[in-house]
């Protein structure tokens, strides 16, 4: 008895309602992923992560783990194709992101040519706060390198390019703008001294490796092979005792590095660039807090998602 | 009977501003029908201001001082409708307020002569649109007369930044400069060209966008002069 009947799959462009493509003898156990691989067959230039198939032109996206024989068809199926455009996976995002302002900002610290009045050209600050501040702005970036590539785990495969362009304009751009500010050769130096440098150093220090370590605390949470999900707690390292009170204290971390660079620096386009990270964060992280208040039962309520006991 | 038949589709295809899907509460509606009306009568005050202080002088210049406080007043007070309205309250007083040799300027003139046609009918309309009861020549007025008033404000605006350029320049207002103690600093000199700048992709904008309100709202004028 052949216990295989085969399905057929005829996608239709979701705009012009032409057939573009017809797949036949599908296995009707084909995931939605397998179905763009085989569409990628007669249209090479559109890998799976650019398709979007709908079964109304209207409708939701189709996930890539549906299983077709699980979907309200028949034996012919017929789904609407989206072209989403060029994607990038994650890594590629967040390299292209962080590589722009690690970069930028070492340009204005070495004052290149055409960037400062002519005679400045290719100087060095008298002042060592600028060059520590140039160090921990580089090991800010670099972290989050080595982050991306060797601790970060992603979800969705990919990002759209015009979101990835309007995200490196927002950290190219900003960063640019600081480092011309701090690398300044009219730059003033914080108003107390060493002393306000170096408490703002230490500030920076802890939450450089505070937010590493719920990046790998978060990392660890999702390699176990425990079927069932659970919410971050606090280990046996004091930076992640923070789970304590907030739910996303990476966030609250990052928030903290940039606070303790602008009283490093005390620069002021440093202090909005922070205000303006904290209200995404804060906003991503109320996101995140609401998830995991609805998802598990017994969330422990004394955390907030940012800001312990305020936000 | 054909004339009530008439009547509902007209009122079916008329219908913009006050979005009969869900209408607002009855609260709501009294607030925003004083609001408007307030609104109606500031603008038709700034009308009546610039025409008699015309006549008494002869002459176009100084027409500002005659309206100035009202215009504060009137186009701050809009500030409860963010939109578009954040040029106009930044044309007057970040540029017109602020840069005194301005102000005998005839572009000034020539962008509140724009603003206050624009918003007598604007404010009608919606006053009107609340009350359900909105007459078709001001609904026509509102989709026909930007095409004039908006390349007319724009000009005024514009020739107005223009004209306090050279002031700003000289004397460094709302520009902070290096050296200082949180090591900032802000040009408004360049400010303003960019904002001068910045009318090139949004007034384009602006101005298609009412074209394809116009076409949607008063196309089918042709329609009903068939049906009759």
């Amino acid at each position: 008895m052949s216990r295989t009947t085969f399905f057929e799959v005829a996608v239709l462009d979701a705009n012009t309602r032409e057939q573009i493509c017809f797949l036949d003898k599908v296995d009707p156990y084909s995931t939605i992923g397998n179905i763009k691989c085989l569409f990628q067959k007669s249209y090479p230039h559109w890998y799976p992560a650019r398709q979007a198939l709908k079964l109304d032109p209207k409708g939701k996206i189709l996930r890539d783990e549906e299983i077709l024989l699980h979907l309200p068809v028949g034996t012919t199926a017929t789904m609407f194709f989206i072209d989403l455009g060029p994607q990038l996976g994650w890594t590629m995002v967040f390299l292209a992101e962080y590589i722009g302002p690690l970069l930028t900002y070492l340009l204005f610290y070495f004052r290149v040519p055409y960037i400062y009045s002519h005679r400045y050209a290719s100087t060095s600050s008298p002042h060592p706060v600028v060059t520590r501040a140039c160090a921990c702005h580089t090991f800010h970036y670099v972290k989050r390198m080595i982050e991306t590539i060797f601790v970060h785990r992603f979800t969705h495969g990919t990002m759209p390019l015009r979101i990835i362009v309007r995200n490196c304009a927002y950290y190219w751009g900003f960063s640019a703008w600081l480092a011309y500010y701090i690398n300044h050769p009219l730059y003033t130096p914080p108003s107390y001294g060493e002393i306000q440098f170096n408490y703002g150093l230490i500030m920076f220090v802890m939450c450089e490796l505070g937010n590493f370590s719920i990046h790998v605390t978060l990392n660890n949470l999702r390699g176990d092979g425990i079927r069932g999900r659970r919410y971050p707690i606090p280990t046996k390292n004091p930076f992640t005792w923070l789970f304590l009170f907030v739910s996303c204290p990476n966030y609250t971390y990052e928030v903290g590095a940039w606070v303790s660079f602008s009283i490093m620096t005390q620069c002021l386009p440093v202090a909005f660039y922070t205000l303006l990270g904290f209200i995404q964060m804060s906003i991503w992280a109320k996101g995140k807090h609401r998830a995991y208040s609805r998802e598990f039962k017994d969330y422990p309520s004394l955390r907030m998602a940012i800001i312990p006991l305020i936000l | 009977m054909s004339a009530a038949a008439a009547g509902t589709s007209k009122a079916a295809h008329g219908d913009v501003a006050p979005k009969k899907r869900r209408g607002p509460g009855a609260l709501a509606t009294a607030y925003l029908v004083i609001y408007n009306v307030v609104m109606t009568a500031g603008w038709l005050v700034i009308a009546v201001g610039l025409v008699r202080a015309y006549l008494a002088r002869g002459s176009y210049h100084g027409l500002y001082y005659s309206i100035e406080k009202p215009l504060k007043f009137f186009q701050t007070g809009a500030m409860l409708e963010v939109r578009e309205v954040m040029s106009r309250v930044f044309l007057t007083w970040a540029v017109t307020h602020s840069v005194r040799e301005v102000q005998s300027e005839d572009s000034v003139l020539l962008f509140v002569t724009a603003w206050t046609v624009t918003e007598i009918i604007r404010y009608s309309f919606y006053t009107f649109s609340l009350l359900n009861h909105l007459p078709f020549l001001i609904k026509w007025a509102r989709y026909t007369f930007f095409f004039v008033l908006y390349p007319m404000g724009v000009t005024g605006e514009l020739l107005t930044i223009y004209a306090a350029l050279p002031y700003v320049q000289k004397t460094g207002l709302y520009s902070v400069t290096l050296p200082n103690k949180y090591n900032f600093s802000f040009d408004y000199h360049s400010f303003l060209i960019l904002v001068m700048i910045s009318y090139i992709p949004l007034f384009p904008q602006l101005y298609f966008h009412m074209i394809r309100q116009r076409k949607k709202v008063l196309g089918h004028i042709e329609d009903y002069s068939k049906v009759e």
